[in-house]
């Protein structure tokens, strides 16, 4: 396909449609729970009104805690063309592609957890260090389970020795190998889409790891860090929270959809990533905030999955 | 069949990292049930059907119901409060996992005799049944991990059951099935007498 047809309709498509993704989260919880909920398209309005206010700033931050939620937004965007559309290869796959997308990520939050300690808030200070801390625990299981698809990807099946996109790239890596590999009664594979919903939690900051709807300032870890912003860097937080969680929907899309072709393979994408955030909605629905001593718990059982996943794949 | 299979000794895995991971008793014996059923599912794909019931309805069924009966009959607290701790507990059935992969690479069997991973997965369960035995504290997990340890033997031995083998481990699993009763007996008696199956009471006893 054309490198920059390509290009315009992944970024149009994550663009446009990833607030809708917190949208639908919150209307399943609300239905979950009785109530109608907000519009879908809540989160779009927000981005409006955002946009339009005007900026509260306190007189003891510096530029840092302007320019963090803007990186965190571009980190986010650039991360996003590295991700194979529709089982095509991305045009931007290049060797350890994968590497570039978690530290961009990594750079994002370092920048808003730079700009919350910025204000010299205590509340800030405490959210920035349980950020600090959950990312740094979710990193090993990002990798090891990266890990597992690279140790995939050496043998790939016949179906995808046509289409050849560079090794060690995104692209390759969720080329749909797993999905073919499953089919081979090759189990173990099942977990890492089990383990990358889990990060989508952690890093997302959803339920079981972060409540994003309190206030309350003792259990907050991500709301916390953002009490500060308000008007135009406060969509910045929005939309690239949006964009994030976008970012992890496609990549367990990517991961689970068999190959197909093109426009098939879109649409199933599409239905799968909502589904995805239906799915989040439940899991938010059903389940308490775990207490902030259980969440590393929550995180080595995802590490040890993913390393029973490595050995099994290594052996077979 | 074979895609069945290869599902069944997987879960047959996870089950065993579930198992160390467990925090409480009722948890740890629907594990155990389910790991019965695995073992009950392995051996219908090996078209032992007679054997595969019997498994079915004894390490399914019989056997954690008992447990669970007696952890109602009991005052006691579920919580396992691990000797080992739980993470130590994970990471030692890895390397029990590992070390398994690696005996499998070692050892000389007649090619074919044994389907992919069975016998990692079989030294494995046994590992996990072992750990269990020494890293938890109450009696009643200790049946439990010997429970585990005897289904790690059980997996090994599938892949030997000729015709006859299968009445022997037919016998076998009754015997386990009276043990396993008889235990829940002495249990009660222990906890009438002593209020406590915490087995870290013994050293408290004099002569």
């Amino acid at each position: 396909m054309n490198t920059l047809l390509f290009l315009v309709l992944q970024l149009a498509l994550a663009l446009v449609l990833a607030p809708l993704l917190p949208g639908i989260i919150n209307r399943v919880k609300a239905i979950v729970a009785g109530r109608r909920g907000k519009p879908l398209l809540q989160t779009y309005y927000d981005l409006a009104r955002l946009l339009g206010k005007g900026e509260v700033i306190s007189t003891t931050t510096s530029w840092v805690f302007c320019t963090g939620p803007v990186i965190a937004l571009a980190t986010v965007i650039c991360a996003l063309p590295l991700l194979p559309l529709a089982g095509q290869p991305s045009p931007c796959a290049f060797d350890g592609d994968f590497l570039l997308a978690a530290y961009l990520l990594g750079l994002g939050r370092f920048a808003i957890i730079l700009a919350a300690l910025d204000t010299g808030s205590s509340f800030e200070g405490m959210g920035a260090s349980r950020e600090a801390t959950f990312s740094a625990l979710a990193e090993p299981v990002l990798f090891l389970a990266l890990l597992v698809l690279v140790a995939l990807s050496l043998e790939p099946p016949q179906a995808l020795q046509a289409t050849k996109p560079p090794e060690l790239s995104f692209s390759a890596l969720l080329g749909g190998h797993a999905a073919l590999a499953w089919q081979d009664g090759r189990a173990e594979l099942l977990l890492i889409p089990a383990i990358f919903f889990v990060l989508l939690l952690v890093e997302n900051c959803r339920m079981p790891v972060d409540d994003p709807t309190t206030h309350l300032e003792l259990t907050m870890i991500h709301e916390v860090m953002v009490l500060d912003h308000s008007g135009p860097t406060l969509a910045c937080i929005v939309y690239g929270a949006a964009l994030k969680l976008w970012f992890f929907v496609a990549l367990i899309t990517a991961l689970v959809l068999p190959p197909m072709p093109f426009w098939q393979h879109l649409g199933a994408s599409l239905v799968l990533m909502f589904g995805l955030a239906v799915g989040v909605g439940v899991v938010e629905s059903v389940m308490a905030r775990l207490r902030l001593p259980v969440i590393p718990r929550l995180l080595a059982g995802a590490l040890t999955l993913a390393a029973l996943s490595l050995i099994l794949t290594l052996v077979r | 069949m074979n895609t069945l299979f290869a599902t069944l000794i997987f879960l047959i895995l996870v089950n065993n990292i579930l198992l160390l991971a467990a925090f409480r008793l009722p948890s740890l014996i629907r594990l155990i049930a389910f790991q019965g059923i695995c073992l009950a599912a392995l051996l219908f794909c090996e078209q032992h059907l007679l054997l595969a019931c019997a498994v079915l309805l004894i390490k399914g069924l019989l056997l954690p119901g008992l447990l669970l009966r007696t952890i109602k009959r009991l005052p006691i607290n579920t919580d396992l409060r691990p000797r080992l701790h739980q993470g130590l507990g994970i990471v030692a059935g890895m390397t029990g996992l590992i070390f398994a992969l690696w005996l499998e690479t070692r050892l000389a069997i007649q090619p074919g005799l044994f389907p992919p991973l069975l016998l990692p997965a079989g030294l494995t369960t046994l590992f996990c049944g072992l750990i269990l035995v020494v890293g938890r504290s109450t009696a009643l997990a200790q049946v439990m991990g010997y429970l585990v340890a005897e289904n790690g033997i059980f997996v090994l031995g599938i892949p030997l059951m000729s015709a006859n083998t299968v009445w022997f481990e037919l016998a076998l699993l009754l015997d386990i099935f009276v043990a396993v009763f008889v235990m829940g007996i002495a249990i009660n008696h222990i906890v009438e007498t002593f209020e406590s199956i915490d087995v870290d009471g013994f050293r408290s006893l004099r002569d």
